[in-house]
């Protein structure tokens, strides 16, 4: 056990975790921040997927020594002080993307972080930027016409 | 940890009684806390609702909530069914809260999910809750201003008497509502009045999923929870023989390792009491990273299993089943299977005189079609919380069943049926997994052992392997053609491990003069269960391949033909126990085929397949268009038509059917579960492999026949007839009849 210090969200949090734990087992377990999902633990389905510094990573992938100062930002961290809800997640309730729901989140987060590198993004960039989280309901189509949504309503 | 909010209480039923015809409970009333989480909980206080029946709360300052009976995996029931109720209830829509209901099956009369079945069995008692709630409503308005019900309006959850101008909202009448007798006779509206039920309308608990809320099992927490993992043998046919622990324990935050025993030796299990391995190890400590390493450091031994023979409870009876001892491999399975095709099996059904139309025929059209076992791999890994004490016995579950759960836990864990206490968690998929609560008992077993509040959570290793698959099927289709090259007989003979999936009722069944279906099974120690649309899945794929290879055969367009077949089987139905509707499996067809602009476009150059199927009460037809980009398909546009009755939600229905088409696509292209020596060889999502979004379909346009038939379902239907529309259109693309799935195995073979 080693205590560390994390920005999450903002927010400066010290735990007291085996420096080998993957940052989706802090968040859930430790801070309480179960937005970010489990799926398969292999870095293959995107479930977890957060921000580190901006850009869309596997938490189940990442341990929580490797974090340092960088800063993490869940689902729980995207929306700003000045919005009600974040414009991707507005995109996603008016397509009604969502079944079971379990993966949203994740879906979420790399469309969001796709969003900053590539704020109109063209079908093939969507699925290639998109291709490491997987719906097992199929909603990609909803999924990909969302982000074309939310690209529009932010230019 | 942090403090659970879930607040416990006993709910207080103060007096019950059976609405007749209502499906409901009525009279009672109760102070508590029923959120599930804590993220609803910090929305909602603990307030006075004001329970007008089992389904409808009210507060005084005018909250309305309707409560969803059956479970939610996706399919969008806690929108559809709370629509029901306020169709007649007729409050503010867009001001409704909806909840997930606790596991109460005596108060919501039928709470479960599967088999498509939701939407059917909640059509008149939903409605009929609504109805008799508003008209108690409207009797406290009456009694308030002294003037009769007829004269009163109802909407939006105002209840108005415009003689006198005077109007109170469902929260100033609830109070005085649900002290009054319940109505005699409820009237529901006709098809034409409705103003909710048809139209499109958001998941009610999107915003809750977008932000990531707790809403599912694995983000359930309570105080001083454990973690506890289980270790399961490395492969079918294995058992636990002993484990040493020491290592394990000694890790940092583990409490205890010990073995579990699921089912009893005497237990009869029931058809969703499927297990494949009865003694586990379990593993249970502060967090799951912490439980994860310590599980690495078990050293358990295992041993073969024997042959073993139980009598399972079956549709009201029992039947004998037997657990081989041995190693299965895919391979052996596969030469097995073939095997049992040139043996004699079983009649299932026969029409005419199959045998002298084929030793008749001119020319005989015989294809073998096989299919491997399928992963559900629900995107939320398998996971139950428990709590048992002495006082009860508390679950947060996630499955589709909760009644038959019951009476396995009471069985297995000895718990009276009136302790036991289930909050239906939103199921991160299911695809027929969640049909099987084998968990929850694991859950209340290790719960019990470590005497403390648990969280049993699988890994999708865990998950991937323990069996409950889709069977590995094969079938045969044998078609007999005349000089003139008319059918003059089908015949399909086909089984699996360990169960078949020849449907010998359905089409084409009906429509050949001569047939003769015949099935078989191979009893296997993997275990199998239901998966999306069971049985349907696979025969939908082959009997819809070889029709699209009989109709060219034949020199007809296979769209064309299916018709020609069913109007063949309405006109002059053969045989007896044909469980299709023709003119509604006609129409699914027709809707296809104009939508599809299929006519204009089949021409040598269009890669489209078409494909229909009925199952689970509801029809569907799909016309595929592909194209091959690097030698990989690609799915240009997917045209669906479905009939599954009147749409109560057309926005969660069209969704619905997209999904099935993708999964059906990912399926049928990719999906499959190979087994060497007993063990699962794909273990996690990078080595099996689901659809992403880079192969999901360009387009897929969803049409609905409009009907005012009583809705069913479409958890299901949509997604059997997608396999073959795929192998028809990917025929067309690449002149390659294909026959086993995955089907881009087969494709990709040179």
């Amino acid at each position: 056990m080693s205590k560390m210090n994390l920005k999450v969200n903002g927010k400066q949090y010290e735990v007291d975790v085996d420096p080998s734990t993957p940052v989706l087992w802090v968040l859930r377990d430790h801070l309480n921040l179960i937005g970010t999902k489990f799926g398969c633990g292999v870095g293959s389905c995107g479930a977890c997927t957060i921000h580190l510094n901006g850009r869309a990573l596997k938490s189940c992938q990442l341990p929580v020594s490797a974090v340092g100062t960088q800063e993490i930002t869940t689902i729980e961290g995207i929306v700003t002080q000045l919005e009600e809800i974040h414009p991707v997640q507005k995109a996603w309730l008016e397509l009604d993307v969502a079944q079971c729901g379990y993966c949203q989140t994740g879906q979420i987060m790399a469309a969001v972080s796709l969003l900053k590198t590539k704020p109109i993004p063209t079908d093939d960039e969507i699925d290639s930027a998109m291709s490491g989280n997987i719906c097992r309901c199929g909603t990609y189509l909803r999924i990909k016409a969302a982000i074309h949504q939310a690209a529009k309503s932010s230019k | 940890m942090e403090k659970s909010q879930n607040n416990q209480s006993r709910r207080s039923f103060l007096k019950v009684t059976s609405l007749t015809g209502g499906g409901m409970m009525i009279g009672f009333s109760w102070l508590a806390n029923l959120v599930p989480n804590e993220a609803l909980a910090s929305a909602e206080t603990v307030k006075e609702w004001i329970q007008l029946n089992g389904f409808i709360q009210i507060t005084p300052d005018n909250k309305v909530k309707i409560f969803c009976p059956n479970p939610e995996f996706g399919t969008n029931v806690m929108t559809s069914l709370p629509m029901m109720v306020n169709e007649e209830l007729q409050a503010d829509w867009t001001k409704v809260v909806v909840e997930m209901g606790d596991y109460d099956t005596p108060r919501f009369k039928t709470q479960f999910t599967g088999g498509s079945r939701g939407m059917a069995m909640a059509w008149t008692p939903l409605r009929t809750a609504g109805a008799t709630a508003r008209m108690m409503l409207l009797q406290a308005a009456a009694n308030e201003w002294n003037v009769p019900v007829s004269e009163l309006t109802v909407s939006n959850g105002l209840v108005a008497h415009n003689g006198s101008n005077r109007s109170l909202n469902f929260g100033a009448l609830a109070t005085a509502a649900s002290k009054l007798p319940k109505p005699e006779k409820v009237v529901l509206k006709k098809t034409t009045e409705f103003t909710l039920i048809g139209t499109p309308q958001k998941n009610k608990v999107g915003k809750d999923i977008v932000e990531g809320h707790s809403l599912f099992t694995m983000d359930y927490k309570h105080e001083g929870m454990l973690i506890a993992m289980v270790i399961h043998p490395p492969a079918f046919g294995m058992k636990l023989k002993s484990f040493d622990a020491t290592e394990a324990k000694k890790m940092p935050g583990i409490k205890d390792v010990f073995d579990i025993q699921v089912y009893k030796d005497d237990y009869v299990r029931a058809g969703f009491d499927t297990r494949a391995f009865n003694k586990l190890i379990a593993v249970v400590g502060n967090s799951t990273w912490e439980v994860m390493n310590a599980r690495k450091k078990v050293i358990a031994q295992w041993e073969p299993i024997e042959t073993t023979k139980e009598m399972v409870a079956s549709w009201g009876g029992k039947k004998e089943e037997t657990t081989p001892a041995g190693l299965e491999s895919t391979e052996e399975h596969m030469k097995q299977m073939h095997a049992m095709q040139q043996k004699p099996a079983k009649v299932l059904r026969k029409d005419g005189d199959p045998e002298v139309a084929f030793a008749k025929a001119k020319k005989v059209i015989e294809r073998t079609y096989s299919a491997p076992f399928l992963s559900h791999n629900p995107m939320e890994p398998i996971s139950c919380f428990a709590h048992i004490t002495d006082e009860k016995a508390f679950f947060v579950a996630p499955i589709q069943i909760p009644e038959m759960m019951k009476q396995n836990i009471m069985a297995n864990l000895d718990i009276p049926g009136d302790k036991i206490e289930m909050k239906l968690a939103r199921m991160g998929g299911g695809f027929g997994r969640r049909a099987y609560g084998h968990y929850i008992v694991e859950a209340g077993h290790i719960s019990k052992k470590a005497k403390a509040p648990v969280k049993l959570i699988y890994t999708r290793e865990d998950d991937m392997t323990n069996g409950i698959y889709r069977p590995t099927y094969m079938v045969t289709y044998k078609a007999a053609l005349d000089e003139k090259n008319n059918v003059t007989a089908i015949h399909i003979k086909g089984g699996g491990i360990p169960e078949g999936a020849v449907h010998e009722n359905r089409f084409p069944a009906g429509a050949f003069d001569n047939y003769l279906a015949e099935g078989w099974e191979i009893p296997s120690n993997i275990t199998i269960g239901a998966f999306r649309a069971p049985g349907s899945n696979f025969i939908a794929s082959a009997e819809q391949t070889f029709l699209d290879e009989l109709a060219e055969a034949i020199g007809k367009d296979p769209l064309d033909y299916r018709i020609e077949l069913l109007k063949k089987a309405k006109a002059n139905p053969v045989g007896k126990n044909n469980e299709y509707d023709a003119d509604r499996y006609i129409a699914v067809l027709e809707l296809v085929k104009e939508k599809s602009n299929w006519s204009a476009s089949n021409n040598k150059n269009a890669h489209r397949g078409v494909a229909a199927y009925f199952c689970h009460s509801s029809y569907a037809a799909h016309v595929i268009d592909v194209t091959m980009k690097n030698g990989q398909p690609v799915v240009e546009k997917v045209v669906s038509a479905m009939d599954c009755g009147f749409v109560v939600n057309p926005e969660g229905a069209k969704n619905m059917v997209e999904g099935a088409v993708v999964d059906g696509i990912g399926n049928a292209l990719y999906g499959g579960m190979r087994i060497e020596k007993g063990v699962p060889i794909q273990k996690n999502l990078n080595q099996y492999r689901i659809i992403r979004h880079k192969e999901a379909p360009k387009k897929i346009d969803v049409h609905f026949v409009q009907n005012t038939i009583d809705p069913t379902g479409l958890g299901e239907p949509p997604f059997p007839p997608i396999f073959g529309a795929l192998a028809n259109a990917l025929y067309k693309a690449t002149g390659k009849r294909l026959y086993n799935q995955p089907y881009l195995n087969e494709l990709t073979k040179s």
